[in-house]
């Protein structure tokens, strides 16, 4: 006998082992005969029941919902309350509760359990601890907010995943999240933190019945694999794709691809109290050495995201297509260096009073693309002569430099729809003097006043007109510098169709989806 | 019996000292880290979007933070002696409740590894030794150092390309459609089969060349009979010794593959700790897979002692 016929045996061993690694293991996931299974991934685990921690991935897959919805650009709609009013002092808020409404176990929701919901959100971190609330209650179908003073976003605050409502039996004794049961189209049937979870239409959904009864969300961090999953159709719908893979898939099957610009800017953020950068001028010439189509195209990998603005035009209400575009000027910009007396030393950096142009950049390490943008900026900033250098660091350094008043530069990635309305992110970032992720000491009062002012409540017509004297103000003086917009990408699988993205990322739209084809249960 | 005894104790003995040795030592690297703990937990906690200074601070006081380092220490010395590894400082889940979650899915991948990457490289490894400078014993030893050479996160990525994309046999990532295992299974398997097909090799090449194998052969046994009754077990016990080191080859993979198959074990489990400077998970993580290697190698001197009786008689 051969030695190859010694080992016939273990190459059906071989043979035998594969075949159980590709077909045995795992779940197949499908549901019940002819129920087919939606596949979606995205980038957030959901490591934690608490709404407070992963309550955005219950409201994205529409497990929970909320007393407020959102349109496209943060604009209150009604949710789970059917309307709600001022009173005349403006220091209470009533919101009427849609009637019978259940959640997945069947029991109904009333205004007393919402408010108990709300005052727990209100005691940790969210949307609600920084509000001006003096008291929450509610019986009926009633819901009574007071408060301290008068506030217009509370609307806006009830929109954010922290406030999602969820079930009695969905809180142990000692307040803790047992179990998320809400109220939304589909019912979480299983769930293995941080990695994924299934969801099945709610016999208690009280809206249309969706084409999609059964989805499960899978959780994939890395953005090579997102991509991968996505190229090879594993999933339905792959969201967060990072720049590289929505070119490919714009180039190679643009049907495939779903985009939408998001509130979400790449800012310089900087201490406007330092010397180097307290007279606006210094700021100004700082925004005119940056090219900011060339970071967009290169970088980000399109070049229409280079930010004129603070906001992109999608988001309407604080977007003046009439305000002078940020844009490059080198030759301008070392004219307003040199007027504040800034002369370059032999090595080309920029030098007065012996005190050489030099500045430290944190940038975050959360997002792949920022050191990138990092070393862009540094190589742009060095041809007006100012020396950058750069320090990537923890993701929680900015807030706690800023707090601690020692950053001079940092670069960051800011979700102005955090709080649904941008409005209200701007206020957290403007007023006062400034907030973690906006403005450090910077003395503008016009900014502050009109954010309180539209905080506590303007009509329409005004509201238009301090939103324009915001955005106005915000590009004079440049409080932080506005780098680039963001773009975020959909891709979908062949057997669904009706996919869209929601800019304020709050929902997946998954009972928007039809099936394209009638094939089996995968 | 008296050898496997004294074998026990001695692993008892060094798993108590690791344990506690292992978790001291990470205590104060976890300290010595840069940027602020309430900051990074806060941040994990709730997304960097809706970190602020408040909510760092109400961090930093439920969790208890600013407690002194020594008296840190003393807290988890003592929890640890009550089995106690505390709760996750980011999904406020038990520790233990989240490892033994997790080490199922690690294990599951570990043993699927090891499996596969024995029957890739015994088979070849025999052969190859069998026939020492043969054409399959030099393409062996390029591919092996081929496979080695190359680091599993890069390779598995080629095998997501490979069988997922332009081949469309298995999921790319995940862990809940059939077949999701095969992929992060063969990524650890061909990194550990290389190294382990030129053990296999060498031992097959040394124990065909030994009188006792030659007799057996001229007393008129098959090549097969031959293998079974003399050559696998004295094959094996190299082997096995092989593999026990190999672990921690194993446990860096398993923290790579993991994570970019979106596999949900301990080794994702480490990183994403490590990200939120999770102290209590990170701590716990530590300890599970440094015992893991202490029980581990347990195992494999137990069953080398099983398999080879003249180190039963030493």
């Amino acid at each position: 006998m051969t030695s190859l016929a010694v080992f016939r045996s273990n190459r059906f061993l071989v043979v035998a082992l594969l075949a159980c690694l590709l077909a045995g293991c795992g779940d197949s996931g499908s549901g019940p005969a002819g129920e087919r299974l939606l596949s979606v991934s995205a980038q957030w685990e959901p490591s934690s029941l608490d709404p407070a921690i992963s309550g955005y991935v219950y409201t994205r897959m529409q497990i929970a919902e909320t007393l407020v919805n959102a349109d496209d650009e943060g604009q209150p709609l009604p949710g789970l309350a059917s309307d709600w009013r001022e009173s005349g002092d403006r220091l209470s808020w009533h919101f009427t509760l849609l009637p019978g409404v259940r959640f997945h176990d069947g029991s109904v929701l009333d205004g007393a359990h919402a408010a108990w919901v709300l005052n727990r959100a209100r005691a940790r971190a969210g949307a609600l601890s920084g509000a001006p609330i003096a008291a929450i209650t509610g019986s009926g179908n009633e819901l009574i907010i007071q408060l301290t003073r008068p506030y217009s976003l509370l609307p806006a605050l009830l929109a954010h995943s922290s406030t999602q409502m969820l079930a009695p039996a969905s809180f142990a004794p000692d307040g803790s999240v047992k179990a998320v049961i809400g109220t939304g189209p589909y019912a979480l049937v299983r769930i293995t933190p941080p990695q994924s979870l299934e969801v099945r239409l709610s016999e208690y959904w009280r809206g249309p019945v969706p084409a999609v009864t059964a989805a499960r969300y899978l959780a994939i961090g890395r953005a090579e694999s997102r991509a991968l999953i996505a190229g090879s159709g594993q999933a339905d719908l792959v969201f967060d794709l990072d720049a590289l893979a929505t070119e490919r898939l714009a180039r190679e099957t643009p049907e495939r691809l779903v985009s939408a610009t998001t509130p979400r800017t790449v800012i310089l953020l900087l201490d406007a109290g330092h010397p180097a950068l307290s007279d606006p001028r210094a700021r100004l010439a700082l925004s005119l050495a940056v090219d900011r189509d060339r970071i967009a195209a290169a970088i980000l990998r399109d070049a229409t995201l280079a930010a004129s603005q603070l906001m992109p035009p999608t988001i309407a209400d604080w977007h003046d297509a009439t305000l002078p575009a940020l844009h490059r000027d080198p030759a301008a910009a070392r004219a307003l260096l040199a007027e504040l007396g800034w002369q370059p030393a032999a090595d080309g950096i920029l030098v007065r009073d012996g005190q050489r142009f030099a500045l430290e950049l944190r940038v975050p390490s959360n997002r792949p693309e920022l050191p990138v943008v990092a070393a862009a900026l540094q190589e742009q900033l060095r041809a007006i002569g100012v020396r950058i250098d750069i320090v990537v660091g923890n993701d929680g350094d900015i807030p706690l430099l800023h707090h601690e008043g020692t950053l001079e530069l940092a670069l960051g990635a800011r979700n102005y729809a955090t709080l649904n309305d941008p409005g209200a992110t701007l206020a957290q970032d403007f007023s006062h003097g400034g907030g973690d992720w906006g403005a450090m000491n910077w003395a503008e009062t016009q900014v502050a006043q009109a954010l309180q002012a539209l905080a506590a409540g303007v009509d329409p017509a005004q509201g238009a007109l301090l939103r324009r004297r915001i955005v106005g103000e915000l590009q004079r003086g440049l409080p932080v510098i506005p780098i680039a917009w963001y773009r975020q990408s959909l891709a979908v699988s062949e057997r669904v169709s009706g996919a869209s993205l929601d800019p304020m990322q709050r929902s997946y739209r998954l009972d928007a989806l039809r099936w394209k084809t009638r094939e089996p249960a995968r | 019996m008296k050898r496997i005894g004294l074998l026990l104790a001695t692993r008892l003995a060094q798993a108590l000292f690791l344990a506690l040795g292992i978790s001291t030592l990470c205590f104060f690297l976890l300290r010595a880290l840069p940027g602020d703990v309430a900051f990074r937990i806060a941040a994990s906690r709730y997304g960097l979007d809706m970190v602020t200074t408040a909510a760092a601070e109400a961090v930093r006081a439920e969790l208890n933070l600013d407690l002194p380092a020594l008296r840190a220490l003393g807290h988890w010395w003592v929890a640890l002696l009550r089995f106690d590894l505390g709760v996750s400082a980011i999904t406020g889940r038990a520790v233990w409740t989240e490892l033994a979650q997790q080490l199922g899915h690690t294990v599951q991948l570990a043993v699927a590894a090891v499996a596969l990457a024995l029957a890739i490289s015994a088979p070849l490894g025999v052969r190859a030794g069998l026939n020492p400078g043969g054409r399959l014993d030099t393409a062996l030893l390029a591919g092996a150092l081929l496979l080695r050479a190359i680091p599993p996160f890069l390779l598995g990525l080629l095998l997501i390309i490979a069988f997922a994309l332009i081949l469309p046999l298995a999921p790319a990532a995940g862990h809940l459609e059939q077949g999701t295992l095969f992929l992060p299974a063969l990524t650890l398997a061909l990194g550990l089969s290389a190294p382990l097909a030129r053990i296999v090799r060498d031992a097959m090449a040394q124990v065909s060349s030994t009188p006792y194998y030659a007799f057996s052969r001229t007393k008129g046994l098959s090549e097969a009979a031959t293998f079974w009754r003399h050559g696998l077990r004295n094959i094996a016990v190299p082997v096995l010794a092989y593999l026990a080191t190999q672990l921690v080859f194993l446990i860096e993979g398993v923290v790579v593959i993991e994570t970019l198959f979106a596999w949900p074990g301990i080794g994702h489990a480490l990183i994403h700790a490590l990200f939120g400077r999770d102290v209590p998970m990170i701590q716990g993580v530590v300890l599970v897979m440094s015992l893991g290697i202490v029980l581990f190698n347990a195992l494999v001197d137990l069953v080398c002692l099983l398999l080879d009786p003249r180190e039963r008689t030493v």
